[in-house]
């Protein structure tokens, strides 16, 4: 359940994100190929390596797809429809991956705001990305 | 015997070098509280712990972040035997405390995010893996002793 405030705090890191799309997204993913590298394993086809086109383009896909569902939390199941399908049928990525890509990418956020990553900011972020989390899995079974 | 490259012990004796106990472990106890509030249930007599204001200015709160991440000193002290050094605070949090084994990584996690924070840039993918590492033993070991 996120309340008023929380979805204001969620939508204000969302636009501080989305100029720097690139970077976030890219740092995230290579935070979690570092230290899950069980996760590597979804990108044996691209190449991964750190600032290559691959990783910057799809780093900036991913965290464009958070920001852009922070703009209206209560319609992220229709928002994601798309990509609710396109993980459950194609990516068939195992859904406890979400958890740990979101874990780095509040780590990324951690890095990138210091200190303005106030406990509350953690907690909102948390419950939002876990939400949507939630809502990308619901196709697969 | 988990077994460490010369990165990891010099990144993760790196940043315990540095650590400000008593700014870390206050930040880090009160994030995991603010972030997943049904670990105050283990915190029922620590007072007002009713908002993440409250949680903040707690002195008990405070005090017990510094205990907590001085614990780990252990660990680092000994990092070819985590396992056993963590023994007797392992029964300690089963026998007496009755923590599920899985709050300790949620705090391991808060304590990641505030590492995070203070080292900006420097908490790179690899010294991220390495402290990760270094944490998730740790949790492992206390977690061993749980019958």
């Amino acid at each position: 359940m996120l309340s008023k405030k929380e979805k204001e705090l969620i939508a204000e890191i969302c636009g501080k994100l989305t100029p720097v799309a690139e970077d976030i997204g890219s740092d995230a993913l290579l935070r979690m190929f570092a230290t899950f590298p069980g996760t590597k394993t979804y990108f044996s086809h691209l190449d991964i390596s750190p600032r290559s086109p691959h990783l910057l383009s799809h780093g900036k896909k991913i965290v464009l797809a958070i920001a852009e569902g922070a703009k209206d939390i209560s319609q992220l199941a229709v928002s994601l429809g798309p990509l609710q399908t396109f993980h459950a049928y194609q990516l068939r990525i195992v859904p406890t991956n979400f958890k740990i890509l979101s874990h780095c990418m509040l780590v990324t956020i951690a890095c990138h705001m210091g200190d303005d990553f106030t406990p509350v900011a953690h907690a909102a972020m948390d419950k939002y990305l876990s939400a949507f989390a939630a809502v990308l899995a619901e196709k697969y079974r | 015997m988990v077994e460490w490259t010369d990165f990891e012990r010099a990144t993760i004796q790196g940043i315990f070098d540095k650590m400000e106990y008593e700014v870390v472990g206050p930040a880090a106890l009160c994030r995991c509280l603010v972030v997943y509030p049904w670990t105050q249930r283990y915190f029922g007599n620590f007072g007002n712990l009713y908002n993440a204001a409250a949680i903040l200015a707690n002195p008990l709160v405070a005090k017990h972040g510094t205990t907590i991440l001085h614990g780990l000193d252990r660990a680092l002290k000994n990092m070819d035997n985590i396992k056993a050094t963590y023994a007797e605070l392992s029964v300690l949090h089963s026998e007496k405390l009755h923590v599920d084994p899985d709050n300790f990584k949620l705090l391991s996690d808060c304590l990641t995010v505030v590492i995070a924070a203070k080292m900006g840039a420097d908490f790179t993918p690899d010294v991220q893996a390495a402290f990760q590492k270094f944490l998730s033993v740790v949790v492992s070991a206390l977690g061993r002793q749980y019958h």
